[in-house]
Order: C-alpha cells, then structure tokens, then sequence
C-alpha cells in the first residue's frame, strides 16, 4: 500500500473521517473568524458588563461587555497558531537531538541521548514552567517553553526510530558507499521514518494546544489585550457562578480542537502502523462431512472416547469429525503437519478451547463423564486432578512471576484441599517424582532460573499433582535439544508404566511417536486418514499420506547425495475443504473418483482404520523398494 | 594480605548480589539526575535575559537598590562561585530569600508543600485503586471480542477522559458538583469535602489512561501460554485472573504507566490554581509573575525531586513484581 493510499485510507474509517473533519472545521475557523468577527469580538458595551448567557449573548459578556461567544470564536486563530508554532519549533529541536547520534558520532551522541533520556522523565508541565521563567510571562515566552518542553520527547521517539532505520542493510550500504553522514540522513534515514513522526506530530499539536491553554489559563500564556482560549477560560472560572457559559464555552472549544488534532493522529498511527486484524467472523454452522465411524472397541476400560469431534473458529471448521478411543495405560499418538488440526483436538478433548472458537461433538467422554454434559460445577475437580497436560514450549508455560513450587502447590491446594505447607511438600515431592535435584531448593526459584529440560519436567511433575489418568502432551519435546528430548520422553514413559496412566501425544515427529506410541493416529485436514499400531507403521502403512510422512523421514540409509524427500504441494486450507478427499491434490494415487467423493475412515479388519478409495494400492510406476519415495517426490522435476 | 583478599571477596560477593547492583545503579542514575536538576535550577536564574533583580524591582527602583540587592544575591560573584554556594547552601538546607516577602524560601516551602503532597499522594492512590480493578475488569469482559459495545463505550470514553486536561475536568467538575449541585464546595481547602474535587479532578485523566494501558496489557497477558497452563490446572477463573493475569499485566503497565504518575507531580500546578489550593502549585505561577526567582527556583526543584522519587518508587516496584526485571539486569 502506498504512503498516500493509507493517508487516505484514514478517512474512511469513521472516526477518522470524523476527526479530519473536526480538525478542518478547526483550521477554517482560526482563517476566517478574525475576519469575520473579529469587530463583534472587540465591540466593547458597558451598559451589558457581565451579563449571564442570553439570546444576545450566547455565552454573555465579560467584564467590559464584550460578546464572550464571539471571542471564543475569533481566539481559535490565536490559540492554534500559537500552538503550531511551539510544536514546529519542539519538532525541529527534537529532530536535531534524536538525529544527533547519527550526525554527531557515537562519543558525543550518547552524551545527547543521556541528556535527552534524563529531561524525558521531568514531566513537559514542568519544563515548560521553568523554561516560562527564563523566557518571561506572555505569548513570546510560552512559544519556546512549549517547544522546549516536547522537544525530548520528540527526540526520544526520533532516537529510536532512527536507530531501527540505522541498522538496516541499505543504510549500512550507503555508508560503505561512503555516502555522507548528512546525505545518509536526509536521503535515507528521515524519508523511512516520516510517518510515524507525522503522526506524533499531529498529536503533539494537540497536546501543545492544551498546554497552551493551560499557560494562559495560569496566567503564563497570551497577556491582555490578547485573548487565547486558555486565557478566556481563566477569567470565565472567577465568574462561573454567575456565568457558567464563560468559562464552559472556551473549555469546550479547546476540548474538541485538542481532540480533533489527537484523533487524526490516532487514526493515522492505526492507518501507517502494523495492521491488527479487527472483528471475528462468527458463524454458527458446522459443515457436515460424513460422520466420523464409531470405535467402540474396548470401552469398557476406556479413559477417553471422542465420537465426531469438531472445533470450529466462525466459519472455519479445522478440526472436521475426529473419533478415537483411548484405554487405560495405552499411549496414542497423534502426527500430521502443522495445520492438520491435531493440537486443537488436543486441547478440545482438554476442555482448553477459548472463545471465538467452538467445540461439538456427538461424545466426549473421560473416565465415562461425558465432558460436554457434566454440570461446568463438576468439571474442574475431575479435570484437574485426573487430567495432566504438558505443553510444547516450557519457556513459557510457566507464570514468570510465580515461584514454581507455588505453581505446582496451586493444583493440591485447589483441588484436593490441602492447606499451603502440606500442598508445598507434595510441590517438592512431585519435582523430586521427576527427578529434579535439589527439589527443595528448586521450588523456591523462578522459572526463569530453570533449562529447558528442566521446566518440562516440572510441567509434568505438575501433572503429577494429583492421580492422572491421562497424560495430554502436546509437542513436549519440539522445543527441546536432542539429548533432552530423550530424557523427558523416558520420564513420561517412567510416569505411565508407574500408574498405568494413558497417553496422548501430538507430535509432528513420527519417529518420536512410533518409539512411545502403541497406536498412532495420522491426521490431514482435520480428519483422522489413517488409524494404526506403531509396530505396523513402517510396514503396515496403507494410507499414502502415512507413508508420504515416513518417507520424508530421513534415516541413516538415505542417500545424502539426493535433496531430502518432502510431500509436494501445500496442505489444505482449513478455510475451504474440498468436496472430495482432501490430500487428493498432492496424492499420487488419486483420481476423478478421489476428488470427487470424501472417504469415510473404514476399519481395516486388520486392527487399525483408513480413509482412503485406494488404501494400501503402490503408485505407478513401482520401483522396488522405492515406492514411497517416489510417492513423495513426484512433481520434483527428477 | 589476607585482609585485602577477604575484602575483595566481601566485595566480589556484593558485586554478585543482583538486588546490591541494582540498588547501586539506580543510585548513581538518581545522584546524576539530582545533580542536573539541580544545575539547571541554577541556570535557569543565569539565562533570563537581562538584569533579573532589575525585572523584579521593576524600572522605577533606584540603582542602589537593586546594586544592593544584586549583592545580596551573590549576583555579582564569578559564575562558578555561585554555584558552589548555591551547592553548599542547598546542603545546609538554605533555599534563599524570597524577593517579595523577605521570607526565607524554606519556609514559603514548609508551609505550601504539605497541601501540594496532600493531593498527589490522594490522586495517585485514587487513580491506581480505580485503574487496576477496572482495567482487570474490562479486559476479562471484552476478551476475545466478546462485547464489542462494552469495548467501545470503555475505549472511547477512556480516550475522551485522558485527551482532556486536568485544569478542564476540573472546570468542568466545578460547574457540575459545585455550581449546579452544590454538594462540594468551589474552591480553598478546608474540610474533607473540599478534597473531593482536586483530587478528582487530577486523577482522572491518568486513572483512564491507567485504565486502557491495563486492559491492554491484560488481553495480551491472556494471550500468553501459562493463562493456559493455569486453565488446564482447572483453577477458578477468579484465581486464573487475579494471580496469574495480573501480576503479570501490572509490571506492563508500571513500565508504560510510570511516566504518567510522575506528571500527575506537575499537574499539581494546574488543578491547585483552579481550587485556590494553598499548595505550591499557586506558589510557583504567582512567583513567576512577581519574578520572585529564589521561590521560582526552589519550587522547581521541588517539584523536579517530586518526580524522581516517583520514578525511583516505579522502577524499585518493578524490581520486587517481576524477578526476570530487566530493570535489575540491564
């Protein structure tokens, strides 16, 4: 978007509109009522001195009998040049201290940045009075110590935007380029950083003009027989009791300038900032696919059975009829790329789907409460103590400000009743369950003074706290380094056989989930495509999708002279599922029929479910050995 | 020997305490700011044009007058002479004589700053106390879009409050509580009620513009991966807000907020001249008019310390919420 396709792009936001036209109103009346009324303003009638508002006087008279309406009118000229000007001036003497480190050298330009660094915390009233002492009482005087005192602002706002714009490549080639300091600056530097700084001019006439108006109104400001809105309002407020209107009528008239010159400067930081999405579509359809088929194989012991799950996000439907079964003790995996929708199945089955997004499902039960049925009173108790979640990133996954025995006491404290002393030692307890030495000591710090690997095993130390049944892990090991990884997943598989607690892994890293898993779930598109034992994965593989991800798994065997295998094409968009079957388009077995018609997922007979029309069939043409590599190399150019 | 080592280690030992190099740190930035606030209340006496004892005599006094006044002042010693004994006598607590009254400067300040305290240390509680709880508030509400009317009507009545300055609120507060309602009275300091008004009308500008920066920093805070950790701990959302949310969202709020308290300090000046306030906010407009320079400098500096303890107080607060502070660190 061009600089002047976003300026105008203001004004069609409302408020903006409304802003610009305020502030036009504004400029257009400081131009034309001096001319206007400028002899109404000064017409002086002793016979009407002080008089209360009337139809004559809108805002009555003052103390020589002149028409105060009719001066808050004609002072518009006064008080916004005069704003203007201090804010002209503050710009330049900010532009020339922020720009300073760049012209000056880094010796003498940190000298200025700490001087302009200490002058930012005095607040601008304050400079602004002792720079009025230097320069006297009376308009000439407030000019410069209104635009003395936003100057270090300005030039704080310079100073950082320019050292961005500094550190950029082209910058840094012109400089080589051997490019002037001077040169650098006006052709390269202030052109990047205009914007921002005309917007922060905007406003800072706006708040020039309230300080004005403040310096006057003190007294400070425009001396008789000149009249601004400030100084119209300090001798209105000594009569408000018998005119109210003299001292309302300017305060009004510098609220809505102020506001006008600050509204434009708002809408136009929106306009030239970063964009932040606005509004959430909402929707309340769920598209209908086939429904997911039943598993009911084992529920008797079951832990979880999800029947038809969706998770909907307004009319985007990510995660489309998802159905499984997990058993006490048994571990499943979830894999598939980013995207797939498999985190949002875990964190629906976990209850920790936020608004705007929406979760249905036929069935969704837990140790055989149906979840979506369960008075919301009944829930936390069960959730928290038999449900344990580890998340992917354990940097952030712990409350920085909290000590982490606390976090962890928290849990028993809630749910199980104890009181602070005993919850902390069962805190300490759990971290030492997970073998963290120095668990005593360790509860006490912050996470911030955990590794890595060390604020996971606390995540599932937490976990811990109560009995769970069901461990939902969600990526736990993704953001771990190699040797770490392994150690968490051999406490995790510690943990289950301990207790014979299930398992939900979501893992992008189907070597991962093969080496924990019994089971394992491949998901594409929000769909379950393919449902097996681990033991089968490498051979009993049948949906092409499975053996696409295996295949991009490189092992020692690979060869390192050929560029790693990936899965051509680009995933579903969760926006627009296709009628057919979803990965049809990056698929080498598909045709018409595929595109067509969605395929339900099917028991095999052989202990695990597909959805594919040519589940288990070997592209064309096959070569020995190789069928999945050439599966996922199609379209590569080889 | 061994004596020189066993300090050296005290020391190194000091030096390793986060808590004693920041305490350290931050002194030397308040003694280095102490020490230009200072000079600048001196130079600003030195960079009036002309004679200031002629300005504030007027043209009409004799020469001797104000020759001798100039005296008086020191005026007439080299630069750097008066500026070591405008150090040394603010050390021993001597801020001058006023020029108007004769009264020693120190004493105009014991008598005023009371009032000024008074109502900055009222407001800024007020506008913290009102802030926190409704910013809180209204970020839980409008969270993730839910109530988009609530939503505008807080922001856009929060922005119209924040872009009006205090002297107006406080115009505006008179007309309606005092003029038309009669309940408090317009102006002078006597009695609780006559609090209500300057209090208000100071703090609510900031209590707004806490307000927004609140709710602000709550909804990114709500955001973030431990709110969700909390959820799935199961916690009551009461304990999911208040303990993890907000102490999180305050140490935000105080690095952007903590600027905006300490020009509550200087708009002092304005809501005291609209209430007749006896403060030393009155003081310093009517001694800039009378160029009554020692009470005009001395108010200042005043007001300038009244700043940086309120920084000092901010980032010390900051330190002890948040123990990653980078504060502490950088």
């Amino acid at each position: 978007m061009t600089s002047r396709a976003r300026w105008a792009g203001v004004l069609r936001t409302p408020v903006g509109a409304a802003a610009a036209v305020l502030l036009g109103a504004v400029l257009l009346l400081a131009v034309l009522a001096p001319l206007l009324w400028g002899g109404r303003a000064d017409e002086v009638d002793t016979a009407r001195i002080l008089q209360p508002a009337s139809a004559q006087h809108w805002a009555g008279t003052d103390n020589l009998g002149r028409d105060i309406f009719f001066r808050v009118l004609v002072a518009t000229r006064t008080s916004v040049q005069l704003a203007l000007l201090a804010t002209a001036l503050g710009v330049a003497v900010g532009l020339l201290l922020g720009t300073a480190p760049l012209l000056l050298g880094p010796r003498l330009g940190r000298l200025v940045t700490a001087a302009v660094n200490i002058a930012v915390a005095f607040p601008g009233l304050l400079l602004a009075l002792s720079f009025a002492v230097i320069f006297g009482a009376g308009a000439s005087g407030a000019v410069p110590a209104i635009g003395l005192a936003i100057a270090p602002g300005f030039a704080r706002l310079t100073q950082t935007l320019s050292a961005t714009v500094a550190g950029r490549d082209f910058v840094a080639a012109a400089r080589i380029a051997g490019v002037g300091r001077f040169r650098v600056l006006l052709r390269h530097v202030l052109p990047n950083i205009a914007e921002p700084l005309l917007v922060n001019a905007t406003m800072a006439a706006g708040g020039s003009l309230l300080a004005f108006a403040g310096l006057s109104f003190l007294g400070l400001g425009v001396q008789a027989p000149g009249y601004d809105w400030g100084r119209l309002l300090g001798e209105g407020l000594n009569g408000i009791y018998l005119n109210p209107a003299a001292a309302l009528v300017p305060g009004v008239a510098v609220v809505l300038a102020g506001l006008a010159f600050n509204l434009v400067g708002e809408a136009a930081a929106k306009a030239v900032g970063p964009r932040t999405p606005t509004g959430t579509v909402r929707g309340d359809s769920f598209e209908d696919g086939p429904p997911a088929p039943v598993d009911r194989t084992g529920q008797s012991e079951a832990v979880l059975v999800v029947e038809d799950l969706k998770v909907s996000f307004g009319t985007v439907t990510p995660v489309r009829g998802v159905g499984f079964t997990l058993r006490r003790g048994e571990a499943v995996g979830i894999v598939g790329e980013s995207g797939s929708g498999k985190s949002l199945t875990a964190l629906a089955v976990a209850q920790l789907i936020e608004q705007p997004g929406r979760v249905a499902a036929r069935r969704l039960d837990f140790l055989g409460d149906d979840l979506l049925r369960t008075p919301p009173r009944a829930r936390p108790r069960l959730l928290g103590t038999s449900l344990a979640m580890v998340f992917q990133d354990p940097t952030t996954s712990f409350n920085p400000v909290q000590r982490i025995g606390r976090q962890l006491a928290e849990v028993a404290e809630q749910h199980l009743g104890d009181r602070r002393g005993p919850a902390l030692a069962r805190a300490v307890d759990r971290l030492r369950a997970v073998r963290i030495p120095g668990a005593a000591r360790r509860a006490r710090q912050f996470p911030h003074e955990f590794s890595g690997g060390m604020r996971q095993r606390a995540m599932i130390g937490m976990g811990l706290m109560g009995e769970p049944k069901l461990i939902i892990a969600d990526e736990p090991t993704t953001a771990l380094d190699v040797t770490v990884q392994r150690q968490v997943l051999a406490l995790l598989a510690a943990v289950r056989a301990a207790d014979d607690v299930a398992m939900l892994l979501i893992s992008h890293d189907i070597g991962v989930v093969e080496q924990v898993c019994d089971r394992v779930l491949v998901m594409y598109a929000g769909r379950i495509v393919e449902d097996l034992p681990a033991a089968q994965l490498r051979d009993g593989a049948r949906h092409p999708y499975t053996r696409a991800l295996l295949g991009a798994v490189p092992d020692l065997a690979t060869d390192r002279d050929q560029p790693l295998v990936v899965i051509p094409g680009r995933p579903a968009d969760p926006a627009a599922p296709p009628p057919g079957c979803a990965f049809a388009p990056r698929c080498p077995l598909a045709d018409d029929h595929c595109v067509r018609a969605d395929p339900a997922l099917l028991d095999d007979g052989l202990g695990g479910r597909v959805a594919c029309w040519h589940a288990g069939e070997l592209p064309e043409p096959v070569r020995a050995g190789a069928a999945v590599l050439s599966a996922a190399t199609e379209g590569e150019g080889r | 020997m061994s004596s020189t080592t066993a300090s050296t280690a005290v020391f190194a030992h000091l030096l390793g305490n986060p808590w004693l190099r920041f305490a350290a740190r931050r002194l030397g930035q308040l003694l280095v700011s102490v020490w230009v606030l200072v000079t600048g209340a001196f130079l600003m006496i030195h960079l009036i044009p002309g004679d200031p004892v002629r300005a504030a005599l007027g043209n009409t006094a004799p020469v001797e007058l104000v020759e001798a006044r100039r005296e008086a002042l020191g005026l007439n010693n080299p630069l750097w002479q008066q500026y070591a004994d405008y150090l040394r006598h603010l050390f021993s607590g001597d801020f001058g004589t006023s020029m108007l009254s004769g009264m020693p400067v120190s004493q105009v300040i014991g008598d005023r700053l009371p009032a000024t305290a008074e109502l900055a240390v009222l407001a800024f509680a007020l506008a913290v106390v009102v802030s926190i709880p409704l910013g809180l508030a209204m970020a839980v509400l409008t969270r993730g879009g839910r109530r988009r009317p609530v939503e505008l009507a807080f922001t856009s009545g929060s922005v119209l409050l924040a872009v009006v300055p205090e002297f107006l609120v406080a115009v505006g507060l008179v007309y309606v509580f005092s003029v038309e309602l009669g309940w408090a009275p317009v102006a002078m300091r006597q009695g609780a009620s006559s609090y209500v008004l300057p209090v208000l009308a100071l703090s609510l500008g900031p209590a707004s513009v806490l307000a927004r920066i609140v709710r602000v920093e709550t909804l990114a805070v709500l955001q973030a991966e431990y709110i969700r950790t909390a959820r799935a701990k199961r916690l009551p959302d009461r304990r999911v807000y208040l303990r993890h949310a907000l102490p999180n969202a305050l140490t935000a709020t105080i690095t952007v907020g903590g600027l905006l308290l300490g020009g509550m300090v200087a708009g002092t000046v304005l809501a005291e001249n609209v209430f007749a306030w006896p403060g030393l906010g009155s003081t310093i407009v009517s001694s800039i008019l009378a160029k009554d320079y020692p009470v005009v400098q001395a108010v200042v500096l005043v007001y300038g310390l009244g700043v940086l303890l309120v920084n000092l107080v901010v980032d010390v607060a900051l330190a002890l919420l948040d123990p990653r502070s980078t504060i502490r660190e950088s």
